[in-house]
């Protein structure tokens, strides 16, 4: 039998109820949202459910809406089911005040680097992840630079002239 | 000249066209004598075989690739050995963007070069940061190390690259051989933490 989306969404409705929210489609690729709390819960689902199986995750990243109050910062999980060839984006988002979510990698070891990364680049707090430092910046870095207040110019910078470099 | 089958007009080689010849230095020229200044005999010596260190990291790395190849030819100007230890080398030639994390490893390469040492800073990139005006890029190497001569460019065309050695080889026959013992220099090293 075939995996659809559609599938997938009753499935989850019936096992989370309306824990799981914001079901949408874009490109082809079912994408939902839930609190932060059950994360875990439902990605271990996803992955040990028989009928979806969704034991890949090729991408974990997080972005930052500084306008959606209470909800800035989002991680998303980007999963893949081998044997079916589906794809499905599931996200949980945080406030920019109390950024921990719980790591996901006890349940996917690529999860380790990737929310090592998202750590360096948003600074979200990933709990019970074993090694959770900077990664691609340096050491001394005291920011998360892709969070939208810092400015993406290197502010240490004198000698351009700001009008030309979108600093005016 | 070898012989070439399908020469038509075959020309002889003349030795002292491929040959350039260093222009001695100011002086007084006697019989089997030559008295000069000692500064100008190894400032001399010094530009004429000056050993570069490329440090390559990005696309002007490959302009200096055509810089070396038999087109350009860099080892015109008495730099045919490209040394890749720090510890041989006179010039350390520093080609493309260095990223922030990539600073105290050229900051590091630079110390391990004995003196006398010069640095080339090729390219916007290694000279100001380039077009990466952003968090994660070095603003330019004269934050971490002390550069001689910039070339201008993005990236740098050959004859820009060989402009500036050629810079660097007046710098080089210039320079005084007590320079390096200078309070100044040493002042100019302190300002980047160095000794």
């Amino acid at each position: 039998m075939a995996l659809s989306n559609e599938t997938i969404q009753n499935n989850l409705i019936e096992k989370f109820g309306d824990q799981v929210l914001n079901f949408s489609t874009a490109s082809g690729i079912l994408s939902f949202e839930s609190s932060k709390e059950i994360n875990l819960k439902v990605l271990q689902y996803l992955y040990e459910e028989p009928s979806l199986a969704f034991t890949f995750l090729t991408d974990l990243c997080g972005v930052n809406y500084p306008d959606n109050l209470g909800a800035e910062l989002v991680v998303v999980y980007h999963l893949h089911n081998f044997s079916e060839n589906i794809r499905l984006r599931y996200s949980v988002s945080t406030s920019i005040n109390e950024t921990a979510v719980f790591t996901a990698s006890k349940l996917f070891e690529s999860a380790n680097w990737m929310e090592r990364e998202t750590y360096d680049f948003f600074g979200i707090n990933f709990i019970g992840h074993p090694n959770l430092k900077r990664i691609l910046n340096v050491d001394e870095m005291d920011y998360f630079p892709l969070r939208k207040e810092y400015p993406l110019e290197d502010q240490t910078r004198i000698d351009k002239d700001d009008e030309m470099f979108g600093r005016g | 000249m070898r012989p070439v089958r399908f020469n038509l007009n075959p020309k002889e080689a003349e030795i002292s066209e491929a040959i350039s010849m260093g222009k001695a230095p100011d002086g007084v020229p006697g019989d089997g004598f030559f008295a000069t200044q000692l500064s100008s005999v190894v400032g001399l010596a010094r530009k004429n075989s000056l050993w570069p260190l490329p440090f390559a990291t990005s696309c002007c790395g490959i302009e200096f690739m055509a810089t070396m190849a038999s087109h350009y030819d860099l080892s015109r100007f008495g730099s045919e050995r490209v040394g890749f230890s720090p510890r041989q080398c006179d010039l350390l030639m520093v080609m493309g963007t260095i990223a922030k994390k990539m600073a105290p490893v050229l900051r590091q390469v630079y110390l391990q070069m004995a003196e006398p040492r010069w640095v080339i800073a090729v390219g916007a990139c290694a000279s100001s940061g380039g077009i990466f005006d952003t968090y994660s890029v070095l603003q330019g190497i004269d934050q971490v190390i002390p550069v001689d001569v910039y070339v201008p460019g993005c990236p740098p065309r050959p004859e820009a690259i060989i402009d500036g050695f050629m810079k660097i080889q007046d710098l080089v026959g210039q320079e005084s051989i007590r320079r390096r013992n200078s309070e100044k220099y040493r002042d100019l090293l302190n300002s980047y933490g160095i000794q």
